[in-house]
């Protein structure tokens, strides 16, 4: 633990610490564009230059340089005054400055940097570079005259995306930022360069021009396109929500989000139930509240009721409609839209036990039936990280393109139980193994036999140093998946139990990807926001919010508990989900117990206690023993990656995407 | 002083070097170029061949050779890189011609020790035959490019033209060797100074003296 | 007292003879060199350093104390294997004026193959890079040729030379770029990368090529070590200066009456240097201009100051200038010096890699100023923020070539800022009378 002097305090700063960080502790600002915590050191803006004693007689990048014991940094000399204005004049030569029409204009790094450190004006007279535009796809809009050459952008997309696509061509002054050939940047992850670019060089393109910074109300959320859980922030004006962002949780998706989670939310405003409907006459017909409960109020379902939960909703709602479920009489409740069957006995058996963080530290990993870069592109991220740290990767099912290699070892869950000789050396060899069942492993005996192997590598141990590790995970693609299992959403045979029971009353809540013919007997009331796939097979549609529009509490594929806040009021008639379970309740002419979302919650947490303590649940490091025999070939859920919920479907963003980018439709640049 | 830029990717250009591959004699040589590398490190052959990419390129077109976007592809291949670094290297060293280019390369060096010895002259003689700066001649023959020190200051002012140089220039002198060029000739490279073997002092030598007639071992005289 | 001809070691330099192993091994080449390595790795640093040679790339670093920082043993890699260590030639010979390596690898490379595998053995190297520029394309050849020469011959290789040491040499050529003659910009190059400089520390000799310890030297530094091993520390520190030692290759090109490379003893006073070998300034003593006398990154110096400088490290920082690479261009007083400065500083421009900020901007910047003050087409004052400029550049960037391009600038300002001024007002008075 070296101790150095900033500015005349002396402090102590960690082993291997860098002069910035020792500057940072010591509470002084030290600006920079190229630095970046979660990337490699480029020391090419020169922004963050210090004065360090001892060393040559000239600033000193301090973003590179380690701190080591007796330095004497200064933060405040006259040198790195100097320095500075120095170096933010050379940025600002080249630059458009043309904040005015700039979308990062009051986000903007070299905006608020200049004013904090550059000098008032502009000696320079020579014409100005200009840079042509570059095409990086529908996502990303680049002007790119406005770069810096900070390299951010390179360096996430050659370390973290493990997707080599952009680079600085020609050299010198003409140097340029581009994808190859112009060519749309193609991955699940893309667009975290827009956070990343310091300047308006990298922006929103579908936020381009949408709205200034300080015109948005910004709420704390959590993302439901997939089952990580990334920590969001919803930025809207009025009632529309104008961009999602990702915030930094070192925990779950550090600070970055995927293409979907960040640009569906356009679908928010599209394709919309704003009001209740009803079948008549085989139509669906518009309907007042008190007409749709009117008619619900005659149904008389008793116990012959189900409730089947969407891959999106919150906790809360569907511990509201299992109480109302239960008031019936009924048990019937089901997650698992499409009718996996795996045995929920054991949470721990259908977890993530490891935890995203602590994959990254895997130095074995066995990966059956996922493709993690589109089931959970955050977690592939991590993925990579423990390949670049050593880590063996072995996957079982289809090929597809991973970013840290890998080796594939065939299609069919058989392998399960007959692993080739140099996996299973490299299994009982690691310090740290570890499994990842995706969804496409979990049935047709899946999930027991990777169970036995979790048996047969000892998954479950304690490491050297004393800490627990429990290699066994499953990895899900809804974000409802653990919360619901927690709350019983789950039948031994399924969602076939729920149609074998031919239930008088189904209630979906926002689930669209049931097959409905099944439950062609029953009168199927759907509760959600999208006039998607179930709508059209609903009987009574009651207009409910989508996740944006409701606090609620949700649960990752790790077990991690989170809580969001309500951004936006839904459109038009459209109410949060329990306060339309808690009418219905009344037209069923049962009482489930609460009046307000207060009481609602207070009562799921005193059922399920996990369920109020943010962070991760417990559910025992014992596993069951598994076993049997696993047999089928694995196809993955996911065929389109842009397409997999109501929101993203209705996205003109993603539909964009899908359309160019997985089927390589062109789209002319229409002049903007 | 041409700025830079990559012929771009057309139908045509993937028509004519889609299926660019080395010939028999090239495969060869990048097997030996690769070899050069510690195992694992193939990527420090990008360099050798794209100039060998370059030259096939221009043997198969009788120009000084450069590099179509699939011909770079193909390079990416062989060392298992991405596309985008290849493309990086290929438009930062300005020895890689990424737009296509004429049969003769005549680069001009303007630097300060050529300028100070005639090198705007040679640069006006390039300039009265018609070449122009980027461009290739319509009978395709030229292209010309002022380019940055060469390494030949003690004879300059000079010319690079494909592999050779031509040094100790004068108008006079830049016009034979082109005009000899042009003929199908092959001009003798180096000092253009009938009186001049390489770079030592013109005339009367000041060292070396015995070396010029036979191959002097001094070690006697130690 | 001049240079004898017996105590050159480039006796081949203007190539009157073959290159060819025979022939240099009749000139003294290869001679016993089994017996310089036998001498051992301390032995060999030792010698180095007691020759006073200064590393002969521009900077002048001690190359005997710079092998010396390779490390005796070897670091792991990640599987626990020592990393092998690389010697690094830096052949990229491209600062304008410069124009020596060309000669040593073309008339007389085995001296250099010689000296990689001295100089290799002697940091505990297992092979070397010959990193030539790109436009040394004929030399390359030459360098090729010499090599398969070698390793015929048993010389390099498995047991090079009967020394019981295997070293491999490769030849690896550039492809147009200035900066890769810096170090770390040469590794990266070497890699297969844009030649953009590293970030330093770490160190080359900690962490250079491929992440292995190692270490760059010019042609001209590893060339001359075998025949100092033979000859001598002593014979070699006869001449020069005390902390100038040696012989050294001079260049020098612009307005005399014979330009031409020769190899002189350090310190010989500038006007020796040229009266004897290039037949005295263009029109006379009195007709010099200026002086840059270490290639164009160094500052000029008028002609009172350098007629009688010693042409060694310290003789040419006492006036304000640097001996480089001794590359040394002459003006005389024909010469348009705002213009012959400006067209370094686009040179600058062009070379700037692009990678940080200062050089970046900045040369681009400079050289637009410079080319308006060629004309006059600029404000007195413009002169002093074109100096405040190059101070912004220098020691802010992450290689040396910032201030490369900052001190030509530096130094004309110094020097010729009446002849600058009296441009401005020369074309200020014109247009005024335009205007009237």
């Amino acid at each position: 633990m070296p101790k150095v002097k900033v500015d005349g305090v002396e402090i102590e700063v960690p082993a291997g610490a860098t002069v910035l960080q020792a500057a940072e502790l010591a509470g002084k600002e030290i600006p920079r564009f190229c630095y970046h915590e979660r990337l490699s050191i480029a020391g090419n803006c020169r922004m963050c230059l210090v004065e360090v004693k001892p060393g040559p007689p000239k600033p000193q990048a301090s973003c590179a340089l380690p701190a080591t014991e007796g330095q004497e940094i200064r933060t405040d000399s006259e040198m790195v005054k100097k320095a500075r204005e120095g170096v933010m004049e050379f940025l600002l030569i080249n630059h458009p400055l043309d904040c005015p029409i700039c979308d990062q204009g009051g986000e903007c790094d070299l905006q608020d940097q200049s004013v904090a450190y550059g000098r008032g004006g502009s000696r320079y007279h020579e014409h100005k570079r200009a840079v042509t535009e570059k095409y990086m796809g529908p996502l990303i809009k680049t002007t790119m005259t406005r770069c810096i050459h900070c390299t951010r952008c390179v360096r996430f997309s050659e370390e973290i995306a493990g997707v080599d696509e952009i680079g600085a061509l020609y050299r010198g002054e003409t140097m340029q930022i581009t994808t190859y050939l112009e060519k749309a940047a193609h991955h699940e992850m893309s667009a975290n360069v827009i956070d990343l670019c310091p300047v308006g060089a990298l922006t929103s393109r579908p936020y381009a021009f949408e709205a200034r910074p300080w015109e948005l109300k910004k709420t704390l959320s959590i993302d439901v396109s997939d089952a990580t859980g990334a920590n969001i922030r919803i930025d809207a004006r009025g009632r529309e929500v104008l961009r999602a962002l990702p915030r930094n949780n070192d925990d779950v998706n550090e600070e970055w989000l995927s293409d979907k989670a960040r640009f569906q939310v356009d679908g928010l405003t599209r394709r919309r139930l704003d009001k209740p409907f009803l079948r008549r006459d085989g139509k669906l017909v518009q309907a007042t509240w008190n007409e749709a409960f009117a008619a619900l109020s005659t149904l008389n379902p008793a116990a012959s009721i189900a409730a089947v939960a969407g891959d999106m909703v919150d906790c809360e709602t569907m511990f509201a409609a299992k109480a109302l479920v239960s008031a019936l009489g009924s048990t019937l409740l089901e997650g698992r839209q499409t009718g996996m069957d795996y045995d929920t006995s054991s949470l721990a058996a259908v977890n993530f036990n490891t935890t995203f963080n602590d994959i990254e530290t895997a130095d074995a990993i066995l990966i059956v039936g996922s493709m993690v870069r589109w089931e959970a592109p955050t977690v592939n991220v991590r993925l990579r990280k423990a390949v670049k740290r050593g880590a063996k990767v072995f996957l079982i099912g289809p090929e597809w393109e991973t970013t840290f290699g890998g080796e594939f070892l065939g299609e069919d869950l058989s392998l399960l139980g007959n692993l080739p000789g140099h996996v299973a050396d490299t299994l009982s060899g690691a310090k740290r193994p570890a499994v990842i069942l995706g969804g496409a492993a979990l049935g047709r005996g899946g999930l027991e036999a990777g169970l036995a192997l979790a048996g047969q590598f000892n998954l479950v141990r304690t490491l050297e140093d004393g800490t627990a590790w429990n290699g066994f995970n499953v990895l899900h693609m809804a974000a409802s998946r653990m919360g619901g299992l927690m709350l019983g959403y789950a039948q031994k045979g399924g969602i076939a139990d729920l149609a074998a029971a031919k239930p008088k009353v189904l209630i979906s809540l926002g689930a669209d990807e049931v097959d409905y013919t099944k439950f062609a007997d029953s009168m199927i009331v759907y509760i959600g926001h999208h006039g998607d796939k179930a709508a059209h097979a609903a009987d009574v549609i009651l207009p409910a919010s989508a996740y944006t529009e409701k606090a609620g509490t949700y649960v990752n594929t790790e077990g991690r508990v989170q809580f969001a806040d309500k951004a936006v009021f839904a459109p038009g008639d459209a109410r949060e989900d329990w306060t339309i379970l808690r009418a219905l309740a009344d037209a069923f002419g049962v009482s489930v117990g609460f009046d307000s979302f207060d009481q609602l919650r207070a009562a799921m947490v005193s059922a399920v206690p996990a369920l109020g303590v943010e962070g991760l649940a417990d559910y025992g490091a014992a596993l069951p023993a598994g076993g049997g025999s696993a047999s089928g070939a694995i196809a993955y859920p996911i065929k389109d990656f842009y397409m997999t919920n109501p929101i993203a479907r209705a996205s003109a963003t993603m539909q964009r995407c899908s359309a160019e980018l997985l089927h390589g439709e062109e789209f002319a640049e229409a002049a903007e | 002083m041409a700025d830079r830029y990559i012929e771009p990717d057309t139908p045509e250009l993937r028509a004519r070097w889609g299926n660019f591959a080395w010939t028999e004699a090239n495969a060869a040589k990048a097997k030996d170029i690769v070899a050069r590398y510690p195992e694992g490190r193939q990527r420090s052959a990008v360099m050798p061949l794209l100039d060998l990419a370059q030259r096939q390129v221009g043997a198969e077109e009788n120009t000084q050779g450069w590099l179509p976007i699939p011909v770079m592809e193909y390079v990416a291949a062989e060392l298992d890189m991405p596309i985008i670094r290849v493309v990086e290297v290929a438009s930062f060293y300005t020895m890689y011609n990424i737009a296509p280019i004429g049969r003769f390369h005549v680069q001009v060096c303007g630097t300060t020790p050529c300028m100070l010895r005639g090198s705007d002259d040679l640069l006006a003689t390039c300039k009265s035959r018609g070449m122009k700066k980027g461009h290739i001649s319509a009978d395709g023959l030229w292209s010309f490019t002022e380019v940055e020190c060469m390494g030949n200051c003690a004879s300059a002012p000079m010319v690079q033209i494909n592999d050779d140089n031509y040094e100790d220039l004068t108008s006079d002198r830049l016009n034979a060797v082109l005009d000899a060029l042009a003929r199908g000739e092959t001009p003798k490279a180096g000092t253009q100074d009938p009186a001049r073997h390489t770079v030592e002092p013109v005339g009367e030598p000041t060292n070396l003296v015995a070396m010029m007639t036979e191959n002097h071992d001094y070690r006697s005289e130690w | 007292m001049a240079l004898l001809d017996k105590d050159r070691i480039f006796t081949n330099l203007y190539g009157f003879q073959p290159w060819n192993l025979k022939e240099a091994q009749a000139r003294g080449a290869w001679d016993n060199t089994k017996d310089l390595i036998a001498r051992g790795r301390d032995a060999i640093i030792d010698e180095m350093k007691a020759s006073g040679l200064r590393g002969r790339g521009g900077a002048g670093f001690p190359t005997g104390m710079k092998w010396s920082f390779m490390p005796k043993q070897p670091p792991l890699d990640q599987n626990g294997n020592p990393k092998p260590s690389f010697l690094v030639i830096n052949a990229d010979e491209s600062e304008p004026g410069s124009c020596k390596d060309r000669e040593i690898m073309r008339h007389d490379p085995h001296l250099l193959f010689e000296g990689a595998l001295v100089a290799g053995f002697a940091m505990g190297a297992r092979a070397a890079y010959i990193y030539i520029r790109g436009e040394y394309i004929r030399e390359a050849e030459v360098l090729f040729a010499a090599r398969e020469e070698a390793y015929a011959a048993g010389l390099l290789g498995k047991n090079a030379a009967g020394s019981g040491y295997d070293f491999d040499v490769f030849v690896h050529r550039g492809a147009g770029a200035y900066i890769c003659g810096e170090e770390t910009a040469m590794i990266e190059s070497l890699e297969g990368k844009k030649g953009q400089p590293r970030l330093k520390p770490p160190f080359p000799a900690g962490a250079g090529l491929y992440g292995c310890p190692t270490t760059v030297n010019n042609v001209e530094s590893i060339a001359v070590a075998p025949t100092i091993l033979r000859r001598g520390a002593a014979w070699f520190s006869s001449f020069g200066r005390e902390n100038n030692k040696g012989t050294k290759l001079f260049q020098i090109s612009g307005h005399v009456n014979r330009p031409c490379v020769v190899e002189e003893e350090m310190s010989i006073p500038f006007s020796e240097l040229i009266e004897r070998h290039c037949g005295g300034i263009r029109g006379g003593r009195d007709n010099l201009l200026a002086v840059i006398p270490g290639g164009s990154s160094v500052p000029l110096v008028p002609s009172a100051d350098i007629w009688d400088a010693p042409m060694d490290f310290d003789g040419l920082k006492a006036v304000g200038s640097g001996l480089g690479t001794a590359a040394v261009i002459v003006m005389d007083k024909s010469t348009d010096i705002v213009r012959a400065i400006s067209r370094l500083s686009y040179f600058y421009k062009h070379e700037s890699c692009g990678q940080c900020t200062p050089c970046r901007e900045g040369t681009g910047w400079m050289w637009r100023v410079m080319e308006r003050l060629r004309t006059g087409d600029a404000h007195v004052e413009e002169i002093d923020m074109l100096q405040q400029v190059t101070k912004q550049v220098e020691g802010h960037t992450i290689c040396a070539l910032g201030d490369a391009a900052a001190w030509p600038i530096q130094g004309l300002i110094k020097h010729f800022r009446p002849e600058i001024e009296r441009r401005i007002e020369a074309r200020n008075g014109s247009l005024q009378e335009a205007a009237e």
